[in-house]
């Protein structure tokens, strides 16, 4: 936050170059991430932390007590954490240019509502019961890419996918599944109904190393398609039109973006729950570091994003240990009020002067 | 002949909006798009730029069929300067000059030298180097359409479209874009609102009205009592400009003070005002 309020008080002539930006996000991440894994029931020094990590990377045996909570427990939580930072700042910046409006966030087009139907038929009717573990994941993803499915093929025009429509049916649409959440909800009984609650609220609490490849592998492709659109995400930036003179074929951009973007939303939601504000706040606090190139919004975003989101999982299980709070508590906590001061200070972003 | 259309119609939901116009904008002229709001100024430049599709009819590029270029070639080509719009997001002057360059880059493209020199150029004939160290949120109307002009000449294209670029601006903002673009010597097609002011600028222009083209050719063939009274259902006065010749457009009361009936004009002659879009 400091380096963003120095971007306020005096608007930058030159921006900051991007190496820097990058190696200072960079930075800010290993610390986070190096905290979330050292801190916890058992404290542990980073030195320690690194020691356990360095052994495990280079293939040596340790068997120790340190070693297990540290490579089996903690590491684990802090890179999904990470990864699901990432993927929801990324996501939240794309569609804030998708629909051009700047309090868009990844979860406006129906994808997380989508995915609580998914997720609570699991937990209360115990749909997929058959895989286990993985079916809240399955459930919640398959409930994602149906409301995927009928935000698309609602707000599909002659125009293509048109921002308005895209907005208004996202938010009806999610109004929609989130009644079929609490009809089922209501159905439910008590004690499941508790876990569906706190699925909702978003957590890292059962991280495993079997968790991380799907959302890895989904990261770094989407990242890999965006930083290829990332100079033509700038044109879009200016508006349809102006894209189109500019010689983006605006269509079948904002048809990819769409299918991008929910996808991460969504394997996010399934990994994770419903972690509110990040795709949301980062964005903006992206922008004001880097200003709105997106070929430096998007790297910056998957970095600053990831060290948010490890330090808001880090705040969720300490500060009322030896429970856990829901992460979507912690977010709203800081995004909230972190997004006030931010339309307050920069009215001219919301259209308010001019 | 080096930007025309050829018998062009336009549907817009089901409703035709431009019927078989026919125009060409000659190679480094100023030529005039005029006519009420609705007329179609809008629609057929935006048939041009890819935003319609023709119904009917083909727009070319040095004879050949613009709209079957890629769409990166065609932006090459043809640039455009519209209204200026709100935008949410934050650009420095230079980084929106930079986004002129979109159909030249790469995926994946960093800015390269060519793209530093022809953003440098740009600011440098659109006038707009003062305004570099801005963010262009902060910039007045007449401000941000120099950098517009600027990110239309980054494209590197030799065809310019102007769609009604000085409205909301002052007096002598509207005739310092104009100069801007008059001085650039690439070929301008430009949708006009102030008729007097076009006839300034504009070597050759077309009054449309209804969507169709019901004159065109120089400002003063074009501009005429009878001409503006088909096309608006406005009665006005045409004297030639002191200093150019041109002609300038007096607007005449509906009802003079007198209450005397003049000739000339009565509510019969006067149709209903012409829908806006």
């Amino acid at each position: 936050m400091q380096l963003a309020r120095a971007g306020l008080r005096s608007r930058p002539r030159e921006r900051v170059p991007l190496a820097l930006v990058l190696s200072a996000c960079a930075v800010l991440l290993v610390v986070t991430m190096t905290l979330g894994i050292g801190i916890g029931s058992v404290p542990l020094s980073p030195a320690e932390v690194w020691h356990v990590i360095v052994s495990q990377v280079t293939g040596r045996r340790d068997d120790t007590v340190t070693a297990t909570i540290v490579w089996q427990i903690r590491v684990p939580r802090v890179l999904l954490a990470a990864l699901v930072g990432a993927a929801l700042a990324t996501a939240g910046s794309v569609v804030q240019v998708l629909v051009r409006n700047a309090l868009a966030d990844p979860f406006l087009l129906g994808v997380s509502s989508g995915a609580s139907v998914g997720a609570t038929a699991v937990l209360l009717l115990g749909a997929f019961a058959s895989l286990g573990v993985w079916a809240i994941s399955a459930g919640s993803i398959l409930g994602a890419l149906a409301a995927m499915a009928a935000v698309f093929a609602v707000s599909r025009s002659g125009h293509g996918l048109a921002p308005t429509q895209l907005i208004l049916c996202g938010v009806v649409l999610s109004a929609l599944f989130e009644s079929v959440t609490s009809f089922l909800i209501f159905r439910g009984n008590p004690q499941a109904t508790q876990s569906v609650l706190f699925w909702l609220l978003g957590s890292f609490g059962l991280a495993s190393w079997d968790q991380l490849p799907i959302p890895a592998l989904a990261l770094a492709a989407a990242m890999i398609y965006l930083l290829a659109q990332a100079g033509t995400l700038n044109a879009l930036a200016m508006g349809a039109e102006p894209a189109t003179a500019l010689g983006v074929d605006v269509r079948r951009l904002r048809r990819n973006l769409f299918l991008v973007t929910s996808l991460m939303a969504g394997i996010a939601v399934a990994v994770s729950g419903i972690i509110g504000f990040v795709g949301l706040v980062v964005p903006h606090i992206v922008r004001l570091m880097v200003g709105s190139d997106h070929r430096r919004v998007l790297p910056a975003g998957v970095l600053f994003g990831a060290s948010f989101m490890v330090l808001g999982d880090l705040l969720a299980r300490t500060i009322v240990a030896p429970q856990e709070m829901p992460i979507g508590v912690i977010t709203a906590f800081i995004g909230a009020p972190t997004l006030i001061v931010l339309i307050r200070r920069r009215p001219y972003l919301y259209g308010a002067t001019q | 002949m080096s930007l025309s259309a050829e018998h062009l119609s336009v549907d817009i939901a089901g409703q035709r909006i431009v019927t078989g116009i026919s125009l060409a904008a000659a190679d480094g002229q100023f030529t005039g798009l005029l006519g009420p709001n609705g007329s179609g100024k809008s629609t057929i430049l935006k048939t041009v730029y890819r935003v319609h599709q023709p119904a009917a009819g083909r727009v070319l590029l040095d004879g050949a069929d613009l709209l079957a270029l890629p769409a990166r070639d065609a932006a090459r080509r043809v640039a455009v300067v519209a209204q200026e719009t709100a935008s949410e997001f934050d650009f420095t002057v230079r980084e929106m000059v930079m986004i002129g360059r979109t159909p030249h880059k790469r995926a994946f493209g960093g800015d390269t030298e060519a793209d530093r020199s022809a953003v440098g150029q740009a600011i440098e004939r659109a006038g707009c180097g003062h305004l570099v160290p801005r963010s262009f949120n902060t910039l007045s109307g007449g401000e941000k359409q120099l950098v517009l002009i600027a990110r239309a000449l980054a494209q590197g294209a030799d065809h310019l479209i102007l769609d009604e670029p000085t409205n909301h601006l002052d007096i002598r903002h509207q005739v310092e874009i104009l100069e801007v673009v008059a001085a650039l010597g690439v070929t301008v097609l430009a949708a006009l609102h102030d008729l007097s002011l076009a006839a300034l600028f504009c070597q050759s222009a077309y009054l449309l009205a209804g969507g169709r083209v019901i004159l065109g050719g120089p400002p003063a063939t074009v501009l005429t009592p009878p001409a503006i009274r088909r096309a608006y259902g406005a009665d006005v006065l045409v004297i030639n400009h002191p200093d150019t010749g041109t002609p300038h457009l007096i607007p005449r009361r509906i009802r003079p003070g007198d209450d005397s009936p003049r000739p000339g004009i009565s509510d019969a002659s006067i149709p209903a005002s012409p829908k806006e879009t």
